[in-house]
């Protein structure tokens, strides 16, 4: 079983917030696709939670970093698709950049050094 | 978090279950295409998913403001549970409705009398300057302010730089024409002088104000108020620049001004200016008081030193004046004051009355709030086991009298319009120049009451309902003998609290009805009784001479003599106990002259007929009446009452002695009579009088006419006035009304304390009592099974009948002793407003004693009665 994505922690949420905005980076998507796309991506390490997927894309969509159409889906279901806004794209480099410098200051702490130095590059 | 997602969460979740929806169905399909049998791909899907539910109720409550929310729980819960006892709410709204009306009322005409400033420019820097005298006498007077002499005005204006501008205004009254047979009319005016609107800041609302030079003793301009330019010249601009005419004589209107403007009261229809129609030897007079002074601050001056200069040049007059009621000094006033002048001390008793029975009524619906509490021990207890907090309890109980306190407020506000409109309708002495009207402070006062009394009503009974000690009704069996003692402690305290502050009012309303009464009742020197009095006044330049004015006088006189159903007539200037009317000094001829710095004696100065005093029933001590030869040349005559004769005459006989009254023609007046005193104002001291004979015919003299009937004195004033017209069809007649009606009028003031206070004290005696019902017949439930126990054991009905008679009373004992205790203290700040009534009247006390007994007694002997006829068998089963 693969870990789930807490969505208690600031750090986690953000990290979710995070990783929903990247998934909408490659192109619009309903909310199962977007976890399915995170599942997979991360080799089925991170399991997305409904109850928490849910609210992170309506507070995302709040904050107007992704805006919200109606479409059919693959079997042609009335489906929510969300799409990453202008203002979505420029967060996206601002959380990439900030998880950058916490993966190295953390991988700095555990002395993990080739995960430190393949970041920085 | 926005207003936008939490008014639309019902949408926000719709698509949500239509995006879970699509989640499952994506899933499925994709199980089923790993090779999953249908079933357990759908199982599969669900095990993923997880609840829908709770990914529901995150998103709702993330789509919600959590304190509305709870808010809106509350109220709704609060309306069930008042719904649910619809009696109990009905009498709570009511109380409350009653309490925040007469308070929101009263503050209305607070505020619009004293509080508000008037609508002028920068009426901060504005102050009414009058004279002040230093003598003992005067300072006796709660009003020591002295109208100005003009000469005083002049010289003040003149001399002094301390003030920017000083304006100086007085009374008048002119009979106003038409030139195509309208129907005259008496209108009330002012003379203004031709800087007091520039100063006030009011300009004209049409044409222009007064220049200096209209302000002259032959000046015939005029300005209309804007009442009068509607009512009696349709509106219509073009007035302006035409003629009007008062007492006869053409005044050009220069202009109208502004609506809003009532100064000094709203009854003024005309202005003239200050000088104009002033008799010319009047002017130069330090010693003739009738003016009014405004004044406006320099900026840079302090009022204190604008004021010392003045008071330095007063100062100088009056030593000049040595003989002349010329005052030593000078006093200022608010304009605000100045027009309350009468009614200040009565509207702050009523505010104080009308708060203490908010505060009754707040006890009172805390009392009942109680009382539910107790019925609901177990429902709080078992909420609080459950987990609810002690804040969210209390907030589920502040709700509920906060639920009372809106609808009362609504309610009171409704009806402290029709109330407020009444009072200011009735109340006479009010007044009007801001206009008495309810506005967005007066709403906000209103919310701040009802809040108030929310809070004040609620958060005892919630605190204390909702207490650690709540958890002991869960443990308690259903047998404990005497419920909750500090919940049956809390109620009586709040009920003596109650019923002190309920005898305070009753005290204090005793003593204004008991002076109130003794005014009422106060013999004014002549008969008042079936008697009609009117007022005219013969305009000079129809009655420009003695012979004239006697002639359309004693005509009429005979006339009115001659209408079935009158008994007498009497014809004088002014009537007793319709007020001051004039007085003027004099001295005495056979008396040495007066030592330097001694001021001359003075009397009230009136006129009247041969027939007056017999008419009115004033008795002759010594000499004689006035007669019919008493008239023109030979009417050097004076009648002196009982007071003037003792003042002046003491032990002596004033008959043939003669008084010299400067003002008076400056002319020696036999002295032919003395009659019995009469007051000038019910509840003010006697002062003495002459009378002169009206026969004089003094010209421009106004008359007032004393009917004494046979019956019903206004069934003849249509037939008197006929009479009048058929002597003169344009003069008007003012005022007719009975002379009761008129002394009663000018006793509006006490008659509006004393009833309005004792109305509030009825009502709270009532609240008091019902909360005493109240308080004892929780009591006796709680005590249902104790009696029981008693009874069974061989307790008498009437023992236990005077157990829980004393029970209840105690409170009320209790209270009667604190609040008569407290009112000992109280009534001596309303000394000042009681006539020939002592603070600590031992009448009222007793009066207020034995009618909270009785009430008292009778709220708790039915309970008492109640508990006494208890079956002990039921009463032991009954839990």
């Amino acid at each position: 079983m693969g870990k789930r994505v807490q969505q208690d922690g600031e750090m986690l949420k953000g990290t979710l917030d995070m990783m929903v905005l990247r998934t909408l980076a490659t192109g619009d998507a309903h909310g199962h696709t977007i976890a399915k796309v995170i599942e997979r991506t991360s080799e089925d390490v991170l399991e997305v939670e409904q109850g928490s997927l849910y609210p992170a894309l309506h507070r995302l969509e709040d904050r107007g970093w992704v805006s919200s159409h109606w479409g059919a889906s693959e079997n042609n279901r009335k489906a929510k698709f969300y799409r990453l806004t202008a203002a979505g794209k420029k967060q996206l480099v601002r959380e990439t950049n900030r998880w950058r410098q916490m993966a190295r200051a953390i991988a700095l702490v555990m002395g993990e050094k080739t995960l430190a130095h393949g970041d920085v590059e | 978090m926005s207003w936008f997602r939490f008014l639309r969460r019902k949408q926000a979740d719709a698509d949500l279950q239509q995006e879970i929806d699509v989640f499952l169905e994506e899933e499925i399909a994709e199980n089923i295409a790993r090779g999953m049998a249908a079933e357990e791909a759908r199982r599969q899907a669900r095990i993923k998913l997880g609840n829908p539910q709770i990914v529901r109720e995150k998103l709702w409550q993330q789509n919600t403001f959590s304190w509305l929310d709870k808010m809106g729980r509350d109220l709704k819960y609060a309306c069930r549970t008042l719904a649910r006892s619809p009696g109990f709410s009905l009498i709570a709204v009511a109380v409350m409705a009653l309490c925040i009306g007469a308070t929101t009322s009263l503050f209305t005409v607070v505020r619009s009398v004293l509080l508000r400033p008037l609508p002028f420019r920068d009426p901060a820097g504005l102050v009414m300057v009058y004279e002040h005298f230093r003598d003992a006498r005067s300072n006796a007077q709660v009003f020591n302010y002295n109208s100005v002499a003009p000469a005083d005005y002049f010289d003040w204006r003149a001399k002094t730089h301390g003030f920017e501008d000083m304006a100086a205004m007085r009374y008048w009254q002119f009979n106003l024409t038409g030139e195509h047979g309208e129907l005259p009319e008496q209108v009330r005016a002012r003379g203004g002088s031709w800087n007091l609107l520039p100063l006030l800041g009011v300009p004209a609302a049409i044409g222009r104000t007064f220049t200096e030079s209209e302000d002259r003793l032959d000046g015939t301009a005029v300005m209309l108020t804007w009442s009068l330019f509607e009512r009696r010249f349709a509106g219509d601009a073009s007035i302006v620049g035409k003629q009007i005419h008062l007492d006869g004589k053409p005044y050009t209107v220069v202009g109208v001004l502004p609506q809003g403007f009532t100064y000094p009261d709203a009854k003024v229809q005309v202005w003239v200016p200050y000088l104009s129609g002033l008799p010319p030897d009047i002017v130069p007079h330090h010693d003739y008081h009738f003016t009014t002074v405004v004044a406006r601050l320099r900026p840079d001056v302090s009022l204190a030193s604008a004021l010392s200069q003045v008071d330095a040049v007063q100062y100088r007059l009056h030593m000049e004046n040595l003989h002349a009621p010329v005052a030593e000094d000078v006093a200022p006033r608010t304009l605000n004051d100045d027009l309350a002048r009468d009614v200040k001390k009565p509207l702050l008793i009523l505010m104080c009355a009308v708060a203490c029975m908010l505060l009754i009524g707040c006890l009172n619906v805390a009392n009942l709030l109680v009382a539910r509490g107790a019925a609901r021990q177990k429902e709080v207890a078992i909420r609080g086991a459950l987990g609810a907090q002690r804040l969210t309890l209390i907030r589920g109980q502040l709700t509920e009298s906060l639920l009372i306190c809106v609808a009362g407020g609504v309610g009171g506000v409704l009806l402290s319009l029709a109330a407020t409109r009444w009072l200011s309708n009735a109340w006479k002495e009010l007044p009007s120049a801001a206009g008495i009207h309810v506005d967005g402070v007066v709403l906000g006062f209103a919310c701040t009451v009802a809040f108030a009394a929310a809070l004040l009503a609620g958060l005892l009974p919630a605190i204390s309902s909702t207490g650690k000690a709540v958890f002991a009704s869960l443990q308690a069996s259903s047998r404990t003998a005497s419920g909750n003692l500090s919940r049956a402690t809390m109620r009586k305290t709040l009920l003596t609290v109650e019923i002190a502050v309920t005898v305070v009012l009753l005290i204090g309303a005793g003593l204004l009805l008991r002076s109130f009464v003794r005014l009422r009742t106060t013999d004014v020197g002549c008969v008042t009784n079936n008697v009609l009095s009117l007022d005219y006044s013969l305009p000079e330049h129809k009655y420009g001479s003695p012979e004239k004015v006697n002639a359309f006088n004693e005509a009429l006189l005979k006339k009115l003599r001659a209408l079935p159903g009158i008994r007498a007539v009497a014809l004088g200037s002014i009537l007793p106990g319709e007020g001051n009317g004039g007085d003027d000094m004099f001295t005495i001829k056979e008396d040495p002259p007066l030592k330097p710095g001694e001021l001359l004696p003075d009397a009230l100065v009136r006129a009247a007929d041969p027939a007056y005093f017999s008419a009115l029933q004033i008795p002759l001590l010594q000499g004689r009446f006035f007669t019919g030869d008493d008239r023109l040349d030979r009417a050097k005559k004076v009648v002196i009452s009982r007071a003037l004769a003792r003042q002046y005459f003491p032990g002596e006989n004033p008959i043939g002695k003669s008084i010299h009254v400067p003002a008076l023609k400056d002319a020696d007046y036999e002295i032919v009579g003395v009659v019995g005193d009469t007051l000038w104002q019910v509840g003010q001291p006697i002062m003495p009088t002459m009378y002169f004979p009206i026969l004089a015919g003094d010209v421009d003299h106004g008359g007032s006419l004393a009917i004494r009937t046979v019956s019903d004195p206004l069934a003849i004033s249509a037939p008197v006035q006929k009479q009048i017209a058929s002597l003169d069809a344009e003069l008007p007649v003012s005022n007719v009304q009975t002379m009761q009606q008129a002394i009663g009028e000018s006793l509006g003031n006490a008659r509006f304390s004393a009833s309005l206070v004792l109305i509030f004290a009825v009502l709270s005696l009532l609240l008091a009592s019902v909360g005493l019902f109240g308080v004892l017949s929780y009591l006796m439930t709680q005590r249902t099974t104790e009696l029981g126990v008693r009874m069974a054991l061989g307790a008498q009905r009437d023992q236990v009948l005077r157990l829980m008679l004393f029970d209840g009373l105690r409170p009320a004992i209790l209270g009667l002793a604190l609040g008569s205790a407290a009112s000992a203290g109280i009534t001596q700040l309303i000394r000042s407003m009681l006539y020939d009534t002592r603070p600590l009247d031992p009448a009222v006390y007793a009066a207020v004693t034995l009618t909270l007994l009785i009430v008292a007694t009778v709220a708790c002997v039915v309970p008492a009665w109640r508990a006494s006829r208890l079956d002990p068998m039921q009463a032991l089963r009954a839990e």
